[in-house]
């Protein structure tokens, strides 16, 4: 296997909300002690619902937004602290983000030739041949005729488009793609595409990807390894055949039980009860404690640490 | 209302045809749509965007502007009547009465400046002639019914102190408030989280029981069909492609767009290397396609498809589908 070619270690992302007006300003914990790599070639699939985390942690890996603290290594390079913004500068091409909603990522007065070569006109340096040409090769490379570049956005279906905002975020030539749930506003059919799009992408330019999403049948069917989160933290992480197989944490098996199967027979059992809680005001403890099936004493004092479990399986449970 | 006996569903449709202006001209939303619900059955509409399953569930209540939509054609039988013939003041009076309906967004489905005693009460004030005090003393129950914790004090909450889920919940309580016939349900829990939307379908599912509703539950999902629907119709493009008991669609679905949708779902059980999707786009609802319209992206289309318009047929007990070809072979197979 190949070195990470992105290592995250410690990593902690606060944002300040006030409450109220004039209310005191409170601390809302987004990403909380977090870990992982990302070796090249590989996907990550990173799952939570809405709140974990997930969103937020992409855009930290890209350097959107600053960490609060911890460390982000990328292409060798050290992103976070002191020479961070530097460090961000040397790879800050190599990496790329697709979005989630292909309708408000591409500028609607903005041809989709002038779109996707968007990139290529910020980095500067390009004759006008070679920009036009490299604006064929891509929508080529996604699976759209060449005459495309000429129409407007709006002329497009959701899974066209999203293969637009694919073509711009592969412009450069980036090794690294952060996708944030990229297939979730697409209609069935059309999501089915856009996957077999990625990996194909990835087979033919080697790409790395981070693939943020909620649903876990999607990220099935495009990561090697699969992480997720809840409330901010990591509850577990395996390769994606181990996590699949043996979900482990409570968690992570309550939310592979809740997906409707297109399976009539099957029976699911109750789902669980209670809400994600609120990044604000955290329990102390373990966040999934309040819904826990499993619950125990130590569960509501102390937060469980990840712990390896063999198999490149780790798990932040007391139960293990 | 006297109960009707087996044989007369509780709604039929038949024949609907929904027609909006749009900037190129009169566009087909949903052609010919015939459906029937039994009372307490569960009918679940499929489809992906543009297949017409919203508008077909919002003509029911005939809830389209009438600027931009022609008034629709066919009949919608209830209770005897046919409620295309039925003037707006008797509508009100089946709306959130006999006929409730929940959408996908509870946040714009809510007033942001009523409580949700106000909300839950208005409809019983308004159907069922309750005073203040009885309509909020209702709602607590009602909050109760639908597993908001702490429904006393919820119930004088604004909805933008509640979560998606309780949202949803509030709003299932607004429907189920008069103790409807039928609860017509449009992607109920689609903005919602996959724990929270298992939640959701549980209560959807206790309460049909408890309260013996038919309900009508339109999703894009394959998998809250097979979890909810007994019976299921798959649409495409405006027209219904299939019709099916559950079961029996997803042992072996006739039609191929059903096909296909069934393959291209991401497999939560198994690894799959590449997922077969379907080729081609959602036609454009305002694109006129001769023949069938799921010809240009079907893998076993023949040439009479490109030319005639296909018509529902009978594909076994209780089935139909809008594929010749397909039931033909089917005939030729049991037949063998």
């Amino acid at each position: 296997m190949n070195a990470p070619i992105v290592r995250v270690r410690d990593l902690v992302k606060e944002f300040q909300v006030t409450r109220g007006r004039g209310g005191p300003p409170a601390v809302l914990r987004a990403v909380n002690h977090i870990e992982f790599d990302i070796n090249a070639g590989t996907t990550l699939g990173l799952v939570g619902e809405s709140g974990s985390g997930k969103s937020t942690t992409g855009r930290l890996l890209v350097g959107l937004i600053p960490a609060t603290s911890g460390e982000i290594e990328l292409f060798g390079e050290t992103i976070t602290g002191k020479d961070g913004r530097r460090a961000l500068a040397k790879v800050r091409s190599k990496m790329q983000f697709v979005f989630q909603d292909p309708h408000g990522s591409l500028n609607p007065r903005m041809r989709v030739g002038d779109c996707i070569a968007e990139p290529i006109d910020i980095a500067g340096g390009w004759s006008r041949g070679d920009r036009t040409d490299r604006v064929s090769e891509l929508l080529e490379t996604v699976g759209l005729p060449r005459a495309v570049a000429e129409r407007f956005p709006h002329e497009f279906s959701g899974g066209q488009r999203q293969r637009i905002g694919i073509a711009r975020a592969l412009a450069l030539r980036p090794e690294f793609v952060v996708c944030d749930e990229p297939v979730s506003a697409l209609d069935v059919s059309m999501q089915a595409q856009i996957i077999n799009l990625l990996l194909d992408l990835q087979e033919k330019l080697g790409l790395s990807y981070l693939f943020i999403a909620h649903d876990l049948a999607v990220v099935r069917s495009i990561a090697t390894e699969v992480a997720v989160m809840y409330a901010g933290a990591l509850v577990e992480h395996a390769p994606k055949t181990v996590l699949y197989a043996t979900p482990k944490h409570p968690y992570t098996q309550a939310l592979l039980e809740a997906v409707p199967r297109p399976d009539p027979d099957r029976v699911r059992s109750a789902a669980i009860g209670g809400e994600v809680p609120s990044v604000l005001n955290p329990p102390p403890g373990c966040s999934f404690a309040p819904r826990c099936p499993k619950v125990m004493d130590i569960c509501r004092i102390e937060r469980p640490a990840p712990r390896a479990s063999g198999e490149g399986h780790a798990v932040a449970c007391h139960l293990y | 209302m006297a109960a009707a006996d087996n044989t007369t569903p509780l709604l039929a449709v038949d024949d609907l045809t929904v027609r909006f202006r749009t900037d190129e001209g009169w566009m087909t939303a949903v052609d010919r749509v015939s459906l029937a619900v039994g009372e307490g059955e569960a009918l679940g509409i499929v489809g992906e965007s543009g297949s017409g399953k919203s508008v077909t569930a919002l003509s029911i209540l005939r809830l389209h502007a009438a600027a931009t939509t022609r008034m629709p054609t066919g009949r919608i039988m209830y209770g005897g009547r046919d409620m295309l013939g039925l003037s707006t003041r008797e509508m009100r009076t089946i709306r959130g009465g006999e006929i409730a309906m929940i959408f996908q967004d509870p946040m714009s489905s809510l007033n942001p400046v009523l409580t949700i005693a106000d909300q839950i009460g208005e409809s019983l004030r308004l159907h069922q002639g309750l005073d203040q005090a009885t309509a909020r003393r209702r709602a607590v129950e009602l909050l109760e019914l639908v597993r908001i914790p702490d429904a006393a004090r919820r119930v004088d909450e604004y909805p933008h102190r509640l979560s998606g889920g309780m949202r949803q919940r509030v709003m299932i309580a607004i429907a189920i408030a008069c103790r409807p016939k039928l609860l017509i349900a449009d992607e109920p829990t689609t903005a919602l989280d996959v724990t929270i939307q298992a939640q959701i379908l549980d209560l959807l599912r206790d309460l049909q029981t408890e309260l013996g509703m038919s309900v009508i539950l339109i999703t894009h999902d394959m998998g809250v069909i097979a979890e909810f629907a007994r019976r299921v119709m798959v649409m495409y493009a405006g027209r219904v492609v299939e019709t099916s008991p559950v079961s029996a669609l997803f042992r072996r679905p006739v039609h191929p767009y059903t096909d296909g949708l069934l393959a291209a779902i991401p497999k939560l059980d198994v690894d799959v290397r590449r997922l077969p999707a379907i080729p081609g786009s959602i036609p454009d609802p305002t694109a006129v396609i001769p023949g069938c319209r799921y010809s240009p992206r079907c893998p076993i289309v023949e040439e009479t498809c490109r030319r005639e318009a296909p018509e529902l047929l009978a594909a076994g007990p209780e089935r139909e589908a809008r594929c010749p070809p397909r039931v033909a072979a089917l005939a030729v197979e049991r037949v063998a």
